[in-house]
Order: structure tokens, then C-alpha cells, then sequence
């Protein structure tokens, strides 16, 4: 999923500071399950705001409302008949959620509530962690199912470096180190031998680096 | 033997003498007297002096600039090249403009993570990584190609080298990590610091039971410590890194005054336990600030005066 962490509530006021009317938007896919833009971070987001509107003597209204997908016109289209009371949205939808919501309403401010961080997975209750860059060209099949470009810190195809210590990587003893757990699984597999493989230099042109990316399925269009 | 380049390096190593080699940060501004004089200072005592790349993240003068003004000088330079700050394209051009100085040697490594040096919030590039950097240079001398397939109008005469730690994790792997590095074309290794001599060995044995140090002449690294202090730092905040107690105890032995000179006595007594270990093609000494201590460490292992390599 697309993990996302809440933003500085500091930082979300000063956004809406000349704002009266203010709809807090959250979105019940990712955002809700790593606790971050679901329904009850609305609510917490919300009541904070109308807090500090009334500690600052300001008469300020703020509406809440948590969609099904901030990522789908559908679902954006429920609020086309009331998006006219509101002179600023907060999303607590990923970035994807926040661009797509101002596309579908032009004319409106619409604010990040939340920091957009990775794709990842949750660990335990409140701890996620990254998996995936999406690379465009997953190679997951030569590494053991573990992701260098993601989990190594210099993103090595033909790792480990010479920082590996104990099983963790040299930027921090809290991170693991991306090839030993690829050596580990390599050995479990009882593939290790693969290991001395050479990794061809990367193909980037489906990363980043080639620019906002487009996935066009003509067997699924309409 | 034949030689592929015109390095001095190469030819003394294939001549079969043991290798001295060194190494210089560049300096933190323009200023570059003092590049200029650590070379001069060690110049006799050593067959080639590698220029670090930005080491431990912190940003410096470029090594390039420092490789071509000792090139100048009629020294030999070993060029450190790291791929956390450049893509493909500026990794090649950059190995043309070096060899269009006659630098004829490239050490071909990863780099330090950005978040140990002085901009932590840059970006990091690694496009390629070292392995791939090693091909690339090989790709380019013997193909006379761009890794995009155009011809190259001069090939870049370059000797290759990387890096390799015995001594960082998994052990397992560290062996077959040099047997990759050599697939990729590499021909000389410089060792991470040895004062494990032990573990060190131990790691020579599988290189030798694979043939490996047949195919790359293999340099073992040694930095003198300067204090107990310093064996401390080493032994717990440099990563990938063996300081075993005993290097600690033998430093807190001798009086604070007379650390550093037990240090240089270490240095040149694990030189000489390693010159009878099979597969040491010679020695990378990495006084770190520290190089007017090079010639006093050569002269006293045994290897001095340097063959002239031509
Ligand atoms: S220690 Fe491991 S994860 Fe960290 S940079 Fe090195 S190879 Fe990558």
C-alpha cells in the first residue's frame, strides 16, 4: 500500500490561515489502514483545527468527510454538489488523492494533510516499512524476492557493500541490510550460487528517470 | 609479462614485485598546496597514489583536478571514482577526461552513504554501482565503446581496480564478492584496513582455493593508528570495520606519548606477516592525514627502494 505519516498539525493552520469554510477530506484505501487519512484521523484533524480556530477567536467552519477513493473520478464526483460551501479542502489522501482532487475541482485550494512517504508494508501497529520503488522493471526474480533498488540504501544490483555489519546497514543500525537478507533468502532457496550472477546495468527509462509514467492497457480500455 | 596499459602501476605488479601504493584526501577549498606537498612527500617511497572521491560524504576538491596535478608532477595517480554522485554519463566523460591526462589507473567503488558527510539532505545517484562501474571502464578500454554502443575516438587506458572489505558482512559472501568483482573485469584489489590479520588470512585461503588472487593482484590495506582514541572510533563507529581488543590493549599499553610510534611498530609488523601470505600482490598504505609517515612505514617493512617500473 502507499504508506503516508501525518503532517505537523503547525504546518496544515498556516495553510489554512485566511481560509473560512474548510472541508477536512479523508480517503478510506491506504491512508486508513496505516492510520494516517482514514475517517478517524479526520475526525482528530478536525476537532484540532476547530480548536485552535476558537483559541485564536476566529469563526471558522469545518466539515468532514472521508471518501472511498480520493483516486477515482467516481468517487470525487459525491462532493461536486457541495464542494461550492468550502473555500479550502485538507486532503489526508496521498499525493496521488490531493492532485486528483484538485483536477476534478480547478478553482479550489486543495491542501496535503498527510506526508506521502513509500510503498510499503505494516510491520506491527504503527510501524511500516518500504518494499517497493515501483522501478517500472521489477527484478525480485534474480534477488530473492527482496528489493536492492528499495531496501539498499545505495540501491546496489550487485551488493553488499563494504558497510554491511551484523546483519545492518551502515547508515543505521536499525535498518536492515537489503543484501543480507537477499544472501539469507538466496540460501534458503538454496540458490546461492546465484549470487555470483553479474546484475546488468539497469534499464531507468521505467523509473523516474524516464519522465511522469503512463501504463496504457488496450485489452482493458473501453 | 605484457601489459594492457601504460600504467606504472600494472607493469610493477606484473613484473612480480610487491606494490606500494597510498593514498591522499584532496583538500576542502581551491587550494591545492597541500595535495601538491603530500605528494612530493611520499612520491619515492610509493608506486602510485590513489586521490579519494569525496570520502566519508564530505565534499572536497574534485579527485579528479588532484589525480591530474599529480599527474603533472610526474607522479602516478590512481583515480577514486564514486557512483553515488554520478549517472552513466558523467561517469564516462569523466573517465575520458581522466585519461585524456594519461591518468592510468581508476579505483572503481560505491561510496560512503551522503548521510555521514557534510549534505545529508542531497540526493544520491547511484545510476550504476561499483560492480557496474567496473565493467563499464573495461567495456570502454577494450571494446573502445560508450555504453550506449557508439565508438569511442580514443580508448580511455585504464588499469582497474576496486575495493573489497573481508571483513564486512556476511563473511560467507566476501569471497565470492571478489570472484564477481573479477568477472566484471576488474584486475586490482586495494583492501579495506587490516588489523585483523587472522580473519584476513582466512579470507586469503578462499581466494586462493578459487585461484582468485591468480586473476587480480590483491593489495592489503593498512592504516596505522595514531591513539587508542582513534583505535576506538575505528573499532566502533566505522562500519565495516575489525579492530579486534587485543589492537586496543597493545595501544593502552604504552604511554599516551608513545601510541602513535606503537601504532607505525603494528603497522610495519603486519606488513611483514603479510608479505609471506600467498596471493599478496602488495601494499596499500593509508596514512590518513598522516602521510609524512609513508616512507618511515616503507623503509622499515622492507620495501624500499621502489622499483622504477619502466
Ligand atoms: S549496508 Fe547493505 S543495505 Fe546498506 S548500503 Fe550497504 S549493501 Fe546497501
Amino acid at each position: 500500500m502507499i504508506v503516508a505519516d501525518k503532517k505537523p498539525i503547525e504546518e496544515i493552520i498556516e495553510c489554512l490561515k485566511d481560509h473560512k469554510n474548510i472541508l477536512v477530506l479523508g480517503c478510506n484505501e491506504c491512508v486508513t489502514v496505516c492510520e494516517a487519512g482514514g475517517k478517524k484521523e479526520v475526525g482528530v484533524l478536525a476537532s484540532a483545527l476547530r480548536m485552535n480556530a476558537r483559541k485564536e477567536g476566529k469563526e471558522v467552519k469545518i466539515d468532514e468527510l472521508t471518501l472511498e477513493r480520493q483516486c477515482d473520478r467516481e468517487y470525487l464526483d459525491e462532493i461536486r454538489d457541495s464542494i461550492d460551501q468550502y473555500d479550502a479542502v485538507v486532503s489526508l489522501a496521498c499525493g496521488v488523492g490531493v492532485q486528483f482532487t484538485a483536477e476534478q475541482y480547478h478553482d479550489k485550494p486543495i491542501y496535503p494533510g498527510v506526508n506521502t512517504t513509500f510503498l510499503g508494508a505494516t510491520e506491527e501497529r504503527g510501524v511500516w516499512t518500504e518494499r517497493c520503488q515501483a522501478c517500472g522493471q521489477c527484478i525480485l526474480a534474480t534477488t530473492g524476492g527482496i528489493c536492492p533498488v528499495a531496501r539498499c540504501a545505495k540501491r546496489l544490483f550487485n551488493g553488499p557493500c563494504g558497510g554491511s555489519t551484523t546483519g545492518k546497514c551502515e547508515i543505521n543500525a536499525e535498518v536492515d541490510c537489503a543484501w543480507q537478507l537477499i544472501v539469507d533468502r538466496l540460501k534458503a532457496l538454496e540458490r546461492l550460487d546465484d549470487y555470483e550472477k553479474l546484475c546488468p546495468l539497469k534499464d531507468w527509462s521505467t523509473d523516474r528517470a524516464g519522465g511522469p509514467r503512463k501504463v496504457v492497457r488496450e485489452d482493458v480500455k473501453q | 609479462m605484457t601489459t594492457k596499459t601504460p600504467s606504472k602501476l600494472e607493469k610493477i605488479l606484473r613484473d612480480g614485485h610487491l606494490a606500494v601504493t597510498s593514498e591522499c584526501g584532496p583538500p576542502r577549498g581551491s587550494n591545492i598546496d597541500h595535495i601538491v606537498k603530500k605528494g612530493e612527500l611520499i612520491k619515492d617511497h610509493v608506486d602510485a597514489i590513489n586521490i579519494t572521491d569525496n570520502q566519508t560524504s564530505m565534499t572536497r576538491l574534485c579527485s579528479l583536478a588532484a589525480c591530474i596535478r599529480l599527474k603533472l608532477m610526474g607522479l602516478e595517480p590512481v583515480l577514486q571514482m564514486v557512483t553515488r554522485d554520478r549517472n552513466r554519463i558523467a561517469l564516462q566523460s569523466d573517465i575520458l577526461g581522466a585519461a585524456s591526462f594519461d591518468i592510468n589507473n581508476i579505483l572503481c567503488l560505491s561510496g560512503d552513504h551522503q548521510s555521514f558527510g557534510d549534505c545529508s539532505q542531497g540526493q544520491n545517484v547511484h545510476d550504476i554501482d561499483s560492480i557496474q562501474l567496473i565493467q563499464a571502464v573495461r567495456h570502454m578500454r577494450d571494446e573502445g565503446k560508450f555504453l550506449g554502443g557508439d565508438e569511442l575516438e580514443g580508448k580511455p587506458e585504464m588499469f582497474v581496480g576496486a575495493a573489497a572489505n573481508p571483513f564486512a558482512d556476511p563473511f560467507e559472501i566476501r569471497v565470492p564478492r571478489l570472484a564477481k568483482k573479477i568477472a566484471a573485469g576488474v584486475e586490482f584489489i586495494q583492501t579495506q584496513c587490516i588489523y585483523n590479520l587472522d580473519k584476513f588470512e582466512e579470507w586469503m585461503k578462499g581466494v586462493r582455493e578459487r585461484g582468485l588472487h591468480e586473476k587480480c593482484f590483491i593489495l592489503a590495506g593498512l592504516t596505522p593508528m595514531k591513539s587508542v582514541g582513534m583505535a576506538k572510533y575505528m573499532q566502533k563507529r566505522v562500519p565495516g570495520m575489525d579492530v579486534p581488543e587485543e589492537v586496543i590493549k597493545r595501544l593502552q599499553g604504552v604511554e599516551k606519548g608513545k601510541q602513535a610510534d606503537e601504532g607505525i611498530k603494528m603497522c610495519i609488523e603486519s606488513i611483514q606477516r603479510l608479505k609471506e601470505c600467498e596471493g599478496v600482490a602488495g601494499f596499500h598504505v593509508m596514512a590518513i592525514e598522516w602521510e609524512e609517515k609513508v616512507p618511515e612505514i616503507v623503509e622499515a617493512a622492507g620495501l624500499y627502494p621502489r622499483p622504477n617500473g619502466n
